[in-house]
């Protein structure tokens, strides 16, 4: 389901316009270019994705830098593939121990997103009786689009006793903490929260899991894997250049998303601003994760009209039932012919968007994810929701205004995290050095 | 094996409008027949009549307001109905009686199961009816809003012997009547949705309580201090203590209030329900059980175990609301008459599979005792059953008659 923050304001960089002129290889040739700073990459790499069709063929060539003011992964045009890890520190774990862990992490990222092995030895360049440092099963993939962003959980700064392991409570921002139970939350404890969080995203799948093994075995000794989460089709688009793409129940999502290239917004709504009392996460966000079970064999028997009715858009078009395209901004209080509010007053779209939430916004970077089936032979499915934003109430904001949303009677949330994100690291530097800095 | 249900068609009754409000057309074939409704008994001149049309002249000789039901064969789709017949007053219900099996039944105080149910039998011939679309379509929906107030009248009741006894501490029976009290709720559940707040206070689980900030009331606040070993085992890390009497009352005061107040609604004159409430709510019932909060997974009764009882209830209920249209979907075309087949065989398997772990007279297994294949067996017909269910508001709603 989407969490559309409809947004249908201007948009500073046209992609499509852009491109125009633009060959392929250019386009390529600018992204592989190394487009510096962030938000200039992921504006190259939407032309790319223009240029290529809507990103239905990625270049395996495609490369986001790593180092940069934000973390890549974030404004970063949505890729296909998700695997996202969350770790707890072990018990022996310590200050010391957690510096060098991020400190290896920020090398290997470097490595990994320009498509190298994680080592400058590798998967076959080390010595023949030692195992290889690389795993070897991304060999000959190419970067693929790959961006790794790291996250801390609240339970970095005090642990479940309340414990300040690493000197870093002080730090943690006031309104750092674990999100509230919200209207049909069913959550499972096991696949929520974490100490670390590393989102790896790529066009191949291979490579975005290749990253979080690696990463997890440098992790070995001081952090281990809490659960993980595959993610396939994108149920949002960060950048102009992308299609809508359609969720697990079939509807388009992220109709009205943050889009990385609508600057005033991006700064308003999902960065941590300058003047925000701790230094080290200045330019850096918070990420909200949701695991959002899909009820599908009950959604499935739902007519037409009422799945369009419990959303507030048309499933085809993905228009708002006021009326107008895709892209028109949902009106609210038109009346339909039979008397009725066109957008019933407890619909997804309505509850979710900005007007009913004081102006409330985030940058949603989901993905769809199939975890096999349940013991009753229910597929389990549903949406992984990941959401960045300037603070967390801004979830908090919208998601308690969804406890009204008809949609409840067809998901349960059974996964919930929240992660600060810092910002990015320059080179030689590592990824959170300013949390631990003396 | 398939059961008719609504073969009578109820038409109207002097002074107390019921069912459809069409006219009976009189003829030769007319019969009347005297009933007595006391304050134990509900006794009909004869227990036979030929099909055609019929009136019931209901005398009420007891001391309290009075009903009078003519139920179908499987003894909860209300084929007609008269109410409010006062203490030594007399009204009549007039139907156009089908062959088949029948129950009547009169209801003094107009709460509770009844007196006096005895099996009625209609012979003869089928009669043709009013083709008019209209007037089945009002019948359908009067006979369904009928079944409601039914199931909360027969609720209250129940509701009041139950929470008396936990009030009273006698957890023995407090515990036994628990599954067999929720039956009527279960059967009518998305009814009782529709009136916001109640269904919250009166069935929600204590996860769906706490996650919206509620104070957790109702049927599975007293479930939990019921069998409160397995709720210490459930919820390990929380400090679960018994309820005292003033809190046990406080708790079934509530409960018995939130009740009267759902049967005070229903019985209200602006009640009413749409054919596709109807068929929707029937598939919703279905969703209840397989919900991962629901029967299938076990979560619904998580202390008490007894989720066999509602499972069965919710397909109870939407086997009356699909029995209340079947009619209907059968005179769309092939398609309808496929799809009824289809229902019908379905209905049964679903109930003949359940009935393998008991019934309500002898009590259903207990649910933690029910193996993952079996679960998945039970998961994989109410599929089989859903699926097909789904379909019914398309059929009845959007296809056109023969």
């Amino acid at each position: 389901m989407s969490h559309p923050t409809d947004d249908t304001d201007g948009v500073t960089l046209p992609a499509a316009e852009l491109s125009s002129g633009l060959s392929r290889r250019e386009v390529l040739g600018l992204v592989g270019a190394g487009a510096a700073g962030a938000v200039v990459g992921a504006g190259a790499a939407a032309m790319a994705g223009a240029a290529l069709g809507g990103g239905a063929a990625q270049s395996p060539d495609l490369s986001y830098p790593f180092y940069g003011a934000h973390q890549a992964g974030i404004l970063t045009p949505v890729q296909d593939q998700l695997h996202f890890a969350s770790f707890d520190l072990t018990r022996t774990a310590n200050r010391g121990a957690v510096i060098e862990l991020l400190r290896e992490w920020t090398d290997a990222a470097a490595r990994l997103t320009r498509g190298r092995d994680v080592t400058q030895a590798g998967a076959v360049g080390g010595p023949p009786l030692a195992p290889p440092d690389d795993t070897g099963d991304a060999l000959d993939l190419g970067p693929s689009g790959l961006t790794i962003t790291f996250g801390f959980g609240p339970t970095l700064f005090h642990d479940a006793q309340g414990t300040d392991r690493l000197g870093i409570g002080g730090r943690r921002p006031a309104e750092f903490e674990e999100l509230p139970l919200f209207a049909f939350d069913l959550i499972d404890r096991a696949s929520s929260g974490g100490d670390l969080c590393i989102q790896a995203c790529a066009n191949d799948p291979q490579v975005a899991v290749h990253a979080i093994r690696n990463l997890s075995r440098i992790a070995f000794g001081t952090a281990r894997i809490r659960w993980t989460q595959l993610g396939f089709g994108r149920t949002s688009s960060t950048t102009t250049g992308q299609l809508t793409p359609r969720n697990l129940f079939g509807f388009k999502d992220g109709t009205a998303n943050i889009m990385s290239e609508n600057r005033d917004a991006v700064l308003e709504h999902v960065w941590v601003p300058e003047t925000h009392p701790q230094a080290w996460l200045r330019g850096g966000s918070y990420l909200v994760g949701r695991k959002i079970q899909m009820l599908i064999e009950s959604w499935d028997r739902v007519s037409l009209h009422e799945q369009e009715h419990i959303i507030g858009r048309s499933k085809g078009e993905g228009a708002p039932l006021s009326g107008g395209r895709e892209a028109t901004t949902p009106d609210f209080e038109r009346v339909s012919a039979d008397g009725e509010v066109a957008i019933p007053v407890d619909a997804h779209v309505r509850l979710a968007h900005p007007v009913s939430n004081a102006g409330a916004r985030m940058l949603r970077r989901g993905y769809n994810y199939v975890n096999g089936n349940n013991d009753l032979g229910q597929l389990d499915a549903g949406l992984f929701f990941l959401a960045y934003q300037a603070e967390p109430e801004t979830f908090i904001t919208v998601q308690r205004s969804l406890a009204r949303d008809t949609l409840n009677e067809y998901i349960r949330h059974v996964g919930s995290s929240i992660w600060a994100v810092p910002p990015g690291a320059r080179e030689g530097e590592f990824v959170g050095q300013a949390l631990f800095s003396e | 094996m398939h059961k008719k249900f609504p073969a009578l068609l109820a038409v109207a009754a002097a002074g107390g409008l019921l069912l459809s409000g069409c006219v009976p057309n009189p003829t030769a074939t007319s019969q009347s027949l005297a009933v007595s409704s006391t304050e134990t008994d509900c006794v009909v001149e004869a227990n036979t009549a030929t099909s055609g049309t019929l009136t019931f002249t209901v005398k009420n000789d007891g001391h309290r307001i009075s009903e009078f039901y003519i139920l179908a064969e499987n003894g909860l789709s209300i084929v007609g109905e008269v109410e409010n017949i006062a203490p030594g007053g007399t009204r009549d219900l007039t139907v156009v009686a089908q062959p088949g099996s029948y129950f009547t039944v009169c209801k003094p105080g107009m709460i509770g199961a009844g007196v006096g149910q005895a099996a009625f039998t209609v012979t003869g011939e089928t009669v043709a009816v009013s083709a008019d679309e209209q007037e089945a379509v009002n019948a359908a929906v009067a006979s369904y809003v009928g079944y409601v107030k039914t199931q909360t009248s027969e609720l209250l009741p129940a509701v009041e012997e139950f929470a008396a006894a936990y009030v009273a501490g006698d957890d023995g029976k407090a515990r036994a009547l628990f599954p067999i009290v929720r039956i009527n709720y279960e059967r009518i559940e998305p009814t009782a949705e529709q009136f916001g707040d109640l269904d919250p206070a009166i069935d929600y689980r204590k996860p769906g309580a706490e996650a919206e900030g509620l104070e957790f009331t109702g049927f599975h606040r007293i479930e939990m201090d019921l069998w409160i070993d397995e709720a210490r085992l459930n919820y390990p890390d929380e400090q679960i203590d018994a309820l005292d009497t003033a809190a046990r009352t406080v708790l079934a005061d509530k409960l018995v209030a939130d009740v009267t107040e759902l049967n005070d609604l229903v019985h209200d004159a602006s009640f009413v329900l749409t054919l596709s409430d109807i068929t929707n709510g029937a598939i919703g019932l279905l969703d209840e059980v397989a919900a991962p909060d629901g029967k299938l997974p076990g979560e619904e009764n998580e202390f008490a175990h007894t989720d066999l009882y509602d499972f069965y209830a919710n397909v109870e209920g939407a086997e009356v609301a699909y029995s209340t249209v079947r009619d209907i979907a059968a005179s769309r075309g092939e398609a309808g008459a496929a799809l009824v087949a289809e229902l019908d065989t379905q209905f049964a398997a679903m109930k003949s599979l359940l009935e393998t772990y008991g019934d309500y007279a002898s009590g259903f297994v207990f649910y933690d005792t029910v193996g993952q294949d079996e679960r998945n067996e039970l998961g994989a017909q109410l599929n089989a059953l859903s699926e097909p269910l789904s379909q019914l508001t398309h059929t009845v709603l959007g296809v056109a008659s023969d």
